[in-house]
């Protein structure tokens, strides 16, 4: 039941997010899978990592490799946590499969110091031109599920998400646009570029004030 | 298996394990608020004590347990109740780990309980015996623990009322509890288990031979109540799925049913197997006490309702798990106390291990579940600074 993880296994936008992340904090991943983001940064940031995860396989693959993981849901989970009790509170790739995004992301930010979090981005020019040409629901890479059996509920757009997070007060420390191989993209200066061009969204957030 | 003496204790080998005679000078209070001493421990010991005594886990055995965890038992002659767990190379590594099991309090397999002769009188305890609770139980635990001169324990592991016991180490000794592995239980009985319980209490006291409870004193034996106590408890030990997978409706030793009362059926001479094996094994009043025990049990009760004060601050890590089939501490319970560690910030892990097999999972061969476990001790000992497996652990 041992996975091979390594530094060089660790996938592309995964790297992304552990670079945002100070040595020695404490992390919470909110969708941690089999644990491959907590692994690489108990190894080589010395965090103190926990995980969350609503798949029994995953849950069972990353406490039989030792890390610290839960089976549970971003959902209903996330409000027993006591304030402050984290650094960072990691959402990969899993904001648009929750019920309430809106409360998720609060919460995140109740519990962590800053809040990470990636999205796939449904205002990329492919998801418009699918749709406008086909009319039919996009399925791409990033989005490879058919409507009716898609666990992605929420979908949003870069520019949807920097929304939210002005409405809820929430300040975007930095954002990176991703491209499909989860590596960041040079964008031409203009606003909405990121919007247009982004695979995926990655945001550092933090409280205001 | 053999059994290790651990360094400085004197040990009188009869059957296998050890025998100590603890709070002579101070007796335990019990949390009826009788003070208990002094009382006799029986335990049994796997593995070696390290030299900074780092790598000593207790496994707290269930209801109807002992400390025969890897040997046969002496009565029955059957293998340990964890035997395929603890070994050389196996989840519980006695290359690596001392391992330690007492008899609980109130037990009837050598520890002070009401079958054992109460020195004030000269006679065995029977009713006389104190109620104790699971907290009583850990007291004595700690005591086994400060005369194997452990400071801090690497784990404390348990399945259903060991698991309650391993709770109440939490509670009770976070300083002195590395790790922590609650199995199938929960940190409350539920209605329903108390229920069960006195069904199993009630077929004792109604057997003429329990004798008001000086069935010793009488040379009786309540076998009979005792055998359906077990009968009815061993039903919710189990799963719907798996009685019917094992037994069906299948007939035992006929081809069609005899229009009596006879044991028609598998699953009727099963049951009847298991409750009169049973009673060569336990005593009937040690059933009382201990059920008892775990129906007073309620962590939460004792932390002024919340759950979460019973952990504050704890820096012990968790690993609770629980079993899709279990309807006697079933998964929402292990939440419950998932939940309450969240709320504190503890360093838990949580599996809920996908099993038709009941609560009863915790003892069978569940390779994801000796995963689970083999991982999390794998994960603790690192932190502990204890050394890894000498070679790959066996699956």
């Amino acid at each position: 039941m041992m996975m091979v993880m390594n530094n060089g296994s660790l996938r592309v936008d995964l790297r992304m997010i552990a670079d945002m992340v100070e040595p020695g904090s404490r992390v919470l991943d909110v969708g941690c899978g089999e644990g491959a983001l907590l692994d690489w940064l108990g190894k080589e940031k010395n965090v103190d990592g926990r995980g969350i995860e609503l798949s029994m396989a995953g849950v069972s693959a990353a406490v039989s490799h030792g890390l610290s993981v839960i089976q549970g849901d971003a959902d209903t989970d996330l409000k027993d946590y006591p304030s402050g009790a984290f650094d960072y509170v990691i959402l990969s790739q899993t904001l648009q499969a929750t019920y309430e995004p809106r409360t998720v992301l609060s919460h995140m930010l109740r519990i962590g110091r800053r809040a990470i979090v990636s999205f796939p981005n449904f205002g990329h020019w492919r998801v418009r031109l699918h749709l406008l040409l086909n009319g039919t629901m996009p399925v791409t890479d990033t989005l490879a599920y058919d409507w009716y059996d898609t666990p992605n509920i929420h979908f949003c757009t870069v520019r949807d998400f920097v929304d939210l997070c002005r409405e809820l007060g929430i300040t975007v420390e930095r954002s990176i646009a991703l491209d499909r191989d989860g590596k960041a993209m040079l964008l031409p200066g203009w606003a909405g570029a990121a919007n247009l061009f982004a695979d995926q969204g990655l945001f550092m957030l933090s409280r205001k004030g | 298996m053999t059994a290790h003496e651990p360094p400085g204790v004197s040990v009188s080998p009869t059957p296998p394990g050890f025998k100590v005679e603890l709070g002579r000078d101070r007796p335990i209070r019990l949390d009826c608020g009788v003070e208990l001493g002094p009382i006799e421990v029986a335990y049994q010991t796997y593995g070696r004590l390290n030299a900074d005594r780092s790598n000593a886990i207790l496994i707290c055995h269930a209801l109807t347990g002992d400390h025969y965890v890897a040997d046969p038992h002496p009565i029955t002659g059957k293998p340990g109740w964890w035997s395929e767990l603890v070994g050389p190379g196996r989840v519980f590594d006695t290359d690596r780990y001392f391992l330690i099991c007492s008899n609980v309090l109130g037990g009837c397999m050598g520890t002070t309980g009401p079958m054992e002769i109460n020195p004030a009188t000269g006679q065995p305890w029977g009713l006389g015996f104190p109620v104790i609770t699971i907290g009583d139980m850990v007291q004595v635990q700690a005591r086994l623990i400060d005369h194997l001169g452990i400071d801090r324990l690497f784990c404390v592991v348990g399945g259903s009322m060991g698991g309650m016991q391993v709770l109440e180490w939490a509670q009770s000794f976070p300083e002195r509890v590395f790790s922590a592995i609650p199995i199938a239980a929960a940190a409350r009985h539920s209605a329903q288990n108390i229920a069960f319980h006195e069904v199993g209490r009630q077929a004792i006291i109604a057997d003429p031979d329990w004798c008001d409870g000086n069935y010793l004193l009488e040379g009786k034996r309540p076998h009979r109540g005792l055998a359906v106590a077990r009968m009815a408890a061993h039903i919710t030990y189990l799963s719907e799925p798996a009685l019917h997978q094992k037994f069906g409706r299948n007939l035992q030793n006929r081809d069609t049913v005899a229009y009596g009362f006879d044991a028609d059926f598998q699953v009727e001479s099963y049951l009847r197997h298991q409750g009169s094996t049973f009673v060569d094994r336990f005593d009937a009043n040690s059933y009382l006490y201990i059920t008892r025990a775990m129906d007073y049990f309620d962590l939460a009760a004792e932390n002024g309702g919340v759950l979460a004060n019973a952990f504050r601050g704890t820096r012990t890590r968790f690993c609770v798990v629980s079993f899709t089939s279990d309807w006697l501490f079933p998964t929402a319970e292990s939440r419950a106390v998932v939940h309450a560690l969240n709320a504190v910030a503890a360093n838990v892990s949580f599996v809920e291990i996908k099993s038709d097999k009941g609560h009863d999972a915790f003892l069978l061969d569940e390779p994801e579940f000796h995963a689970t476990l083999t991982g999390f001790l794998e994960g603790a000992a690192a932190h502990r600074g204890l050394p890894r497996a000498a070679k790959a652990v066996r699956p």
